[in-house]
């Protein structure tokens, strides 16, 4: 824990001023602990030093995906990173790149969010009435859950799509984030939409644009190995071209609970009532 | 100013609110739009933090069942919940998780295919239904996904709601603040659903994210509406040092340990019969007791902490079941759970209290009339579910039943009202004339709203803790309206109009200070102790006095007023509550 030395750092930060069209590198110099996140240096130059500086946080747990940037040259959260590991007496810390920027280190993520929804990234279910009038669960065995859940840890922070350098010469291509997560639902042993999802990643901007740069897997902070999954998507892809196979049926749902089973051992009764029915409260609400 | 509308507006986009999106698309389709307003992106609100799992009654057949999940619910409350909501409440939660199964959610699994659960504090039945330990990321995202489905609703990322604006009983529009641009509108619509949130960044020690601002509250009590139970905030026993960020209760749920300086499970003393996994005011308060006479371990800044010891689970059961807690540990204390202890202690985590509501989410006034077309859900709101004390796994379950609930409530509504409501051109107009010429051309004042927070939480993490008693609040309170007095001249020193943070972070600061005088009031008035709120000066629950909700609203003067009103007992008087 906290050793208490603190070491001077300087932080280079690129700012862009929208009002005037002007971009710079500032300086910032912050005492640096142990412990201290690049979101908790931004908090340090608001209350200190600039509290013009705009930047992204939230959650400061590495879970919302608001606070990418990149640091020292790399894609990275800002919450995760902690300063004295990176190892130098300057940080520079840059807008993410591919996307458009708002202000300073905040950028424009409309293009990226579209992206993700091009690939339809929901269950798609042909029993519709059951899908949303539910009785049970699908089926799902742990090991189909562990092969889908490893993709499926994607917060949207826009790094993979930062880092990849595809997007400079094809504005258009989905991306890594929105292919892997289209894989990640074509896995799924629910999932029935397999045509619908075909039709997107199958084409010009979809997989096959991508230069397997592998840049993406390298920074995704959530070991989502969107690379793997878009050479995945692409092995799938051919099979089904040479299987003829289009579709793919969902799983079942879970039949009742068998017969035979027994209350857990050591389960509680709740206690009896101890209102009678007619002397139960009404809510009085005044209409 | 400009202006636009909606059917329905959603205010706010953690699960209540992408739930409650998702339930006016799926009911009423092109019929009803929707638009979801977000200080942040609509996918990264808090929520995003929930860990455990959600609660809801899935195997009657192994002996659980709706009247044991209400009665454990009811006795965590420490008797403060509303029985009829409670009931409403655990019998809508197995379709809530049927329904996001059915939508992509990756709940983890038993062996057969079926969706495991897991034990969690103060439930009878292990009934946390759980993926891994990121059920409210997955949660969130499931909904999320689930939104992209459906056409004819709009998302209104960024935007920082500064009013919500009621009139004559009836809900008539908010203005807000496009912060990458910094232009105001008055957004009108039929029906709205407040879904911000609670209030939990008044804390300084404090697992909440840091836009965590009780903007719903602030919101409401400013427009005149009631807050119910503000003085009930729930400390998690396990808050990481010295971050403050949540070690999940699933880690005692798998079988973690308690364990102060000379290694002692101290809770057999406290909670003899379920140990670890008693309700989360009985833990915190034994943690604390445990620090205060000296059995805890000397922590940075004051933050004496204790153990929270994993490593008797082994390496493959924390991967398969905890991998985040592990990788929280090992990344924010520098500590690995599968070879040491992590340290941890009584942290900020919980707004039981909220917008009052009745049964249906519907916002009443203080005689308890329903606003018309005005809805709220989840943490901001006090149906009440929770009471006194919240059991763990019940916060995602309410935002998933009362998102559902306000979401069809008020899309219904949206679709029977023919005409928007009148335009509150007057309120809107003072409101722009508040930020944009008196605000925002003001000289900069004599404090900023960064040192605002760091006085308050510092204050509220002294003496608004585990621990209370009137001298304490006293000082709080004089604190707080101190603070109150300086906000008068604050003034942000960026004076641009794109992606102004020290604006929103000014406005965000003026409901942190009105969450903490309503708490700190309500805990000096209720001279008792009952869940999470315990007083040293009043150690008993005191049932002929204080067997009542706390109600705040706004008073001419600027400062709370308070009511009371009674709790609704349908099912079980209280009892002595023994864990």
């Amino acid at each position: 824990m906290s050793k208490g030395e603190v070491k001077n750092i300087t932080f280079r930060i690129k700012r862009y001023d929208p009002e005037k069209g002007k971009t710079w590198w500032q300086e910032y110099k912050v005492p640096v602990r142990r412990g201290m996140t690049l979101v908790d240096v931004y908090l340090y130059i608001k209350e200190n030093l600039d509290p013009s500086l705009a930047v992204r946080y939230s959650c400061r747990m590495g879970i919302c995906g608001s606070c990418g940037v990149v640091i020292n040259g790399k894609p990275s959260l800002a919450c995760e990173t902690q300063i004295l590991e990176l190892g130098t007496d300057v940080v520079t810390v840059e807008p993410l790149p591919n996307y458009p920027v708002v202000r300073d280190l905040v950028v424009d993520f409309t293009g990226f969010f579209e992206k993700h929804r091009m690939v339809k990234p929901y269950l798609i279910r042909r029993d519709v009435e059951e899908q949303e009038n539910p009785t049970r669960e699908y089926r799902m065995l742990p090991e189909e859950y562990d092969y889908m859940v490893q993709f499926s840890y994607c917060i949207k922070c826009g790094l993979c799509y930062a880092a990849c350098p595809v997007p400079a010469i094809d504005s258009k291509f989905l991306g890594p984030q929105a292919l892997a997560q289209a894989f990640r639902y074509m896995i799924d042993v629910r999932d029935e939409g397999l045509k619908e999802r075909v039709l997107v990643v199958d084409s010009e901007h979809g997989c096959w644009r991508c230069h397997f740069a592998d840049a993406c897997s390298a920074v995704c902070p959530k070991g989502i190995d969107p690379a793997q999954g878009i050479q995945l998507l692409r092995r799938m892809l051919i099979s089904m071209r040479l299987s003829g196979v289009k579709e793919k049926k969902g799983s079942p749902v879970m039949p009742p609970m068998p017969p035979e089973t027994k209350p857990k051992p050591g389960v509680k009764a709740p206690p009896p009532r101890t209102v009678k029915p007619e002397e139960a409260m009404k809510r009085i609400v005044k209409e | 100013m400009e202006e636009f509308s909606h059917d329905v507006l959603v205010l706010g986009t953690g699960i209540a609110g992408l739930r409650a999106a998702v339930e006016v698309k799926r009911r009423f389709g092109d019929k009803v739009d929707v638009a979801l307003f977000s200080k942040l992106h609509i996918m990264r609100s808090h929520s995003v933090c929930a860990e455990g799992g959600t609660a809801a009654v899935l195997y009657p057949e192994e002996g659980d069942s709706f009247e044991l999940h209400a009665w454990d619910t009811v006795k965590g409350a420490d008797f403060l919940a509303d029985q009829d909501a409670v009931f409403k409440f655990v019998q809508l939660m197995p379709k809530e998780i049927y329904l996001l199964e059915h939508w992509g959610m990756p709940w983890s699994r038993r062996p057969d295919g079926r969706i495991a659960q897991r034990p969690f504090g103060g439930h009878s039945y292990p009934r946390a239904t759980f993926a891994a330990d990121k059920t409210g990321f997955f949660e969130m995202q499931t909904l999320y996904d689930k939104l992209q489905q459906y056409d004819n609703w709009e998302r209104y990322d960024e935007w920082f709601i500064t009013s919500i604006i009621v009139e004559d009983g009836e809900f008539r529009g908010i203005t807000v603040i496009d912060i990458t641009n910094g232009d105001m509108y008055l957004v009108r619509g039929k029906a709205a659903i407040i879904a911000l949130g609670g209030g939990g960044r008044v804390f300084g020690f404090s697992t909440y994210s840091l836009t965590v601002t009780g903007d719903a509250i602030g919101l409401a009590y400013r427009a005149g509406l009631p807050v119910e139970d503000m003085e009930f905030i729930q400390f998690h026993p396990t808050g990481l040092i010295p971050s403050g960020i949540l070690i999940s209760e699933a880690a005692r749920g798998e079988g973690g340990y308690l364990r102060n300086k000379n290694g002692e499970r101290f809770m057999k003393k406290y909670a003899p019969e379920r140990m670890e996994l008693a309700p989360r005011d009985v833990v915190s308060r034994a943690m604390m007791t445990e620090i205060i006479e000296g059995r805890g371990f000397k922590g940075p800044n004051g933050l004496d902490y204790l153990h929270l010891d994993l490593t008797h689970l082994g390496e493959e059961h924390i991967n398969e079941r905890l991998p985040f807690i592990r990788n929280l540990a090992m990344k924010f204390a520098g500590v690995d759970p599968v070879e040491e202890p992590i340290p941890v202690r009584p942290v900020a985590h919980y707004t039981m209290g909220g917008i009052r509501v009745d049964l249906d989410g519907r916002v009443l006034d203080v005689d308890d009339k329903p606003i018309r077309g005005l809805w709220a859900a989840g943490e901001a709101a006090a149906v009440s579910v929770h009471g006194a004390n919240r059991l763990g796994t019940n916060s995602t379950a309410e935002c998933l039943a009362w998102g559902g609930v306000t979401g069809y409530q008020a899309g219904q509504y949206a679709l029977n009202k023919k005409d928007l409501p009148p335009k509150p051109a007057e309120k809107a107009e003072m409101e722009e004339k508040r930020i944009f010429d008196s605000l925002l051309k003001r000289e900069s004042g004599s404090i900023t709203a960064y040192e605002i927070r760091r006085e308050l939480g510092a204050t509220m993490d002294k003496y608004v803790y585990v621990f209370r008693e009137e001298e304490g609040l006293k000082k709080a309170l004089s604190k707080i309206l101190e603070l109150k007095e300086k906000f008068k001249d604050i003034s942000p020193s960026d004076k641009h109009r794109a992606y102004n943070q020290e604006l929103v972070h000014i406005l965000e600061t003026q409901f942190l200070l009105d969450v903490a005088e309503i708490a700190a009031s309500g805990a000096l008035r209720r001279t008792e102790s009952r869940g999470a709120h315990y007083r040293w000066d009043y150690p008993k629950r005191d049932d002929e006095n204080w067997l009542k909700h706390t109600v705040a609203f706004l008073g001419p003067d600027g400062h709370p007023q308070f009511t009371y009103r009674p709790v609704i007992i349908t099912a079980w008087k209280p009892v002595e509550r023994k864990y």
